[in-house]
């Protein structure tokens, strides 16, 4: 590595090492719940290597454990992954210049925390070695997934089954959840994913899951539309 | 689910995430998404969280809706620290304990 570069990866590692500490958990309990929910260490290992999308993977193994077709959970974690389009587009033009296999190493590395931490600095003015800085915080980023993923594998089999650690799943989803309500809009997505996610429950091979998605994202969409085009009428009625 | 099919799942799994990620990023002139389609993919994030832990709380073992159990009180007490705190590992913690006590109070059977 020339100097610059590594002085921009170092700095990209270090900005990333806060957020490490709200990831190393995550991937404990997941390589716990990946095991419990009757995964080998390999498959869930692999989750984490090759999908390498926390709550993607921790969805992926609750609708295996429930049953759920192959396609659909493979469905699920496009819709579910859906929203890194918005940082591929953000990112790309900053990585544009770089050769193809940079690009596609680069873009492995896309995960909501690498871009958290990047994103200021792509808005700082020498761009030149600015990919080596999101490097860093990616690369910091997948050791700790993968180390604390495989923590939990070895580890999360000695708890015993009478603390109901199953449950922590719906808690870590819950807790996931609770940040991204910020209006109403995203409210109604969520109000409508799941009750038409109770209500659709019995549809075979997980399609239950996947229609209530579609639907509630439409009614948050729906929502939003309303709000803009007759502001004054709705807030009155809600807020 | 057999071993083939859940490595099935992990290499589609792989395909669809990379695919995404490496979208705008590969090509040459990225367009601008469009506006709706933006908002949507923001609203995906509340729509799956809440579609997949709403029956994993709300639904027994038996398959019926039970609105009153330990896990649906556990997974309010577990919202409302989440809420008032903006600590994950706290609202965690307090919905596990939350359960853990109210098993212990109604019997091990509850759940």
């Amino acid at each position: 590595m020339k100097p610059p570069f590594r002085h921009e990866f170092l700095r990209g590692v270090r900005d990333g090492l806060p957020i490490l500490i709200g990831v190393l958990p995550f991937g404990l309990v997941f390589g716990t719940l990946a095991i419990k929910a009757g995964l080998t260490p390999a498959e869930s290992q692999g989750l984490s290597l090759f999908v390498f999308a926390g709550s993607a993977q921790f969805v992926a193994v609750q609708m295996i454990a429930a049953g759920a077709a192959a396609p659909a959970v493979v469905a699920t974690i496009l819709l579910i992954n859906l929203r890194h389009l918005l940082y591929s587009a953000s990112v790309s033009p900053y990585l544009a210049r770089l050769r193809l296999r940079w690009r596609l190493f680069l873009a492995y590395l896309l995960t909501d925390e690498a871009f958290a931490v990047s994103a200021p600095r792509w808005r700082q003015a020498d761009l030149e070695h600015a990919h080596a800085y999101y490097m860093g915080a990616g690369v910091a980023l997948w050791t700790c997934w993968q180390l604390s993923t495989a923590l939990g594998i070895a580890f999360g089999a000695r708890i015993p089954e009478s603390l109901s650690l199953a449950f922590a799943l719906p808690l870590t989803f819950l807790a996931m959840l609770l940040p991204t309500l910020i209006d109403r809009p995203a409210w109604s997505a969520a109000i409508a994913g799941g009750l038409l996610s109770l209500a659709l429950r019995d549809l075979p091979y997980g399609l239950g899951l996947i229609l209530a998605v579609v639907i509630a994202v439409g009614v948050g969409v729906s929502v939003e539309a309303l709000g803009g085009t007759k502001p004054a009428e709705v807030r009155d009625v809600d807020d | 689910m057999s071993t083939t099919e859940i490595w099935a799942v992990i290499l589609g799994g792989m395909v669809v995430t990379y695919g995404v990620r490496a979208s705008f990023i590969l090509l040459p002139h990225p367009e601008r998404l469009p506006a709706t389609f933006r908002r949507g993919l923001r609203l995906v994030a509340p729509a799956v969280l809440a579609a997949i832990l709403v029956p994993q709380v709300f639904v027994d073992a038996s398959g019926r809706i039970d609105f009153f159990s330990p896990r649906s009180a556990a997974a309010a007490i577990a919202a409302v620290i989440g809420g008032l705190t903006r600590n994950t590992w706290l609202a965690i913690g307090g919905g596990m304990i939350s359960l853990w006590i109210l098993q212990a109070l109604l019997g091990p059977a509850a759940g």
